[in-house]
């Protein structure tokens, strides 16, 4: 027990030190360079306007979140399917993958505002936003994780006359879960992203959306509220999918 | 068939063949669209229960002939007889052990060998016992549960050997299964399979670079020659099993050791 307590805080303990020397750092740089609050607010500023507008923040906390993971719930529905089909069909293989990659070059910043002028305000436009971005690592990861079964092992089994749904059931799906997993964990934090990106184009409520209010003020501090809880956010999210991960296919940690 | 033991090897020549490669051609169309000759007229005769070993240089096509033997190629001129029959689809009842023992981490070590038992759509439960008595016939059976990952490489390959034997085929194809190997774990690999096949009498074809590992295995040793690939000389090793102990008549040993690694040579000076 001790043991454990101490390798978890010889594991956690680099990153921590890291982060608050950048928060000391942080709160020197602005009192030697004697920068305006407006500007660069000092980390304890920004505990401040947090703690003064705690009751703002949950809200806020849970609509954006709740965009992020039904954006990744949406994007895994779609491009996992996907990935299987395109690797189960190498003539969709060559028809889809072209058009995704198409896709992909289009920057979906940038469709941002058409989907709020299709869908609206709500938190609808938001989730597409998120689950946009989300699908390419998504896609592109499950689709090599399920092509990067051994040709040897492949032969093996087609002597066995293996079903293509063997193949897939046995084989291909559990080779691809450490893929598909590095895929998803790119994705929630992209998620993040675009659920933020469209609450920028036009919402009212979220982190975003407060994000805007505050700059709006030249509430700065409140600005930086919303990005530290975005990353926090950001970060509890990769960890959850990480810890997912670890449930279901502890193989695939490398431990 | 274990109760019949080895069999002197002056029967070999008159027992019959499970597969005959009659003048067999590979012709593969490279990446570049030209046409690459792998195998060129290749005539092997497989016959019942004998350890057939193919040697010779690397890129000589063996891997090629086992994936024509099992089916999985078609000869692009000649033929293959499979028991006197022309080959129409892949063999049914065979063992293949390819270099790299391709276990799935996701599997304990008896789950993979039962994989062939799953595929096939078996009776788990019926092989369960046959499992766990082949892993513990190469010293495995402490391991049963454990991920493939906790064993060594060589460990892995009996792991592959053993799930290559769960359903008793007749005929075992194995591709440099010992070539990832370190010399000592080769070693000690080479002598069990020889045991194994002491012990239950099933064709082998046994594709290697390993000269030592080809006398210590085989009652025929073919030598290819280089690409195309083709049979530059069958040479029978004539001396008794087992051969852990026949190896104490070393000049023997040595002899056919050098003949066969002449016969590679030349191919590299000529």
């Amino acid at each position: 027990m001790r043991k454990r307590v101490l390798r978890l805080a010889g594991h956690y303990a680099p990153p921590t030190l890291l982060v608050a020397a950048l928060i000391v750092a942080w709160h020197w740089v602005t009192v030697w360079f004697d920068i305006s609050p407006i500007i660069l607010p000092a980390p304890l500023a920004v505990l401040e306007a947090g703690i003064r507008f705690r009751d703002l923040l949950p809200e806020q906390i849970l609509v954006t979140v709740t965009e992020t993971i039904l954006g990744l719930v949406v994007s895994l529905a779609i491009a996992v399917p996907l990935a299987i089909l395109v690797v189960w069909a190498p003539l969709l293989r060559r028809t889809i993958y072209p058009v995704i990659l198409a896709g992909q070059s289009v920057p979906k910043v940038a469709l941002a505002p058409l989907f709020l002028i299709w869908i609206g305000y709500g938190i609808v436009s938001k989730v597409l936003i998120a689950a946009s971005i989300a699908f390419f690592p998504i896609m592109v990861n499950t689709v090599a994780g399920l092509s990067l079964v051994e040709p040897d092992l492949l032969d093996m089994v087609r002597v066995l006359r293996a079903s293509t749904l063997q193949t897939f059931l046995k084989i291909r799906i559990p080779t691809a879960m450490p893929h598909f997993f590095s895929g998803t964990k790119v994705a929630v934090t992209l998620a993040v992203i675009g659920s933020v990106v469209g609450e920028f184009v036009g919402a009212d409520k979220g982190l975003g959306y407060l994000m805007m209010a505050a700059g709006s003020q030249m509430n700065t501090a409140m600005v930086f509220v919303a990005l530290v809880i975005l990353s926090l956010t950001g970060v509890i999210l990769f960890g959850l999918v990480e810890l997912v991960q670890r449930l279901t296919c502890p193989w695939s940690t490398g431990e | 068939m274990s109760g019949l033991g080895p069999v002197p090897l002056r029967a070999a020549a008159i027992r019959p063949a499970i597969l005959s490669l009659e003048r067999v051609g590979l012709v593969y169309e490279a990446k570049d669209g030209s046409a690459v000759e792998a195998l060129a007229s290749v005539d092997i005769e497989v016959r019942q229960n004998e350890f057939l070993v193919i040697v010779g240089p690397s890129g000589c096509g063996k891997s090629t002939l086992l994936k024509l033997m099992v089916g999985l190629l078609r000869p692009s001129s000649g033929r293959i007889l499979h028991r006197g029959e022309p080959m129409q689809e892949m063999l049914k009842d065979v063992g293949m052990v390819a270099q790299s023992p391709l276990l799935l981490p996701w599997r304990s070590v008896v789950d993979n060998v039962l994989l062939p038992i799953e595929i096939l759509r078996l009776n788990r439960k019926q092989y369960l016992p046959q499992a766990h008595r082949l892993l513990e016939s190469v010293g495995l059976e402490g391991f049963a549960e454990k991920s493939p990952r906790a064993l060594s490489g060589g460990m892995q390959q009996r792991v592959a050997l053993c799930r290559a034997l769960i359903t008793d085929p007749p005929l075992l194809l194995m591709d440099e299964p010992f070539a990832a190997l370190d010399a000592l774990t080769r070693d000690e690999m080479a002598q069990e399979l020889a045991r194994i096949w002491e012990q239950r009498m099933k064709t082998v074809v046994f594709v290697t670079h390993g000269v030592a590992e080809a006398v210590l295995l085989a009652d025929r040793v073919i030598v290819m020659s280089p690409r195309p690939g083709r049979v530059a000389r069958e040479i029978p090793i004539d001396l008794p099993h087992p051969r852990a102990e026949a190896r104490r008549q070393r000049a023997r040993f040595a002899e056919y050791e050098e003949t066969i690694r002449d016969f590679i040579f030349s191919f590299k000076e000529a």
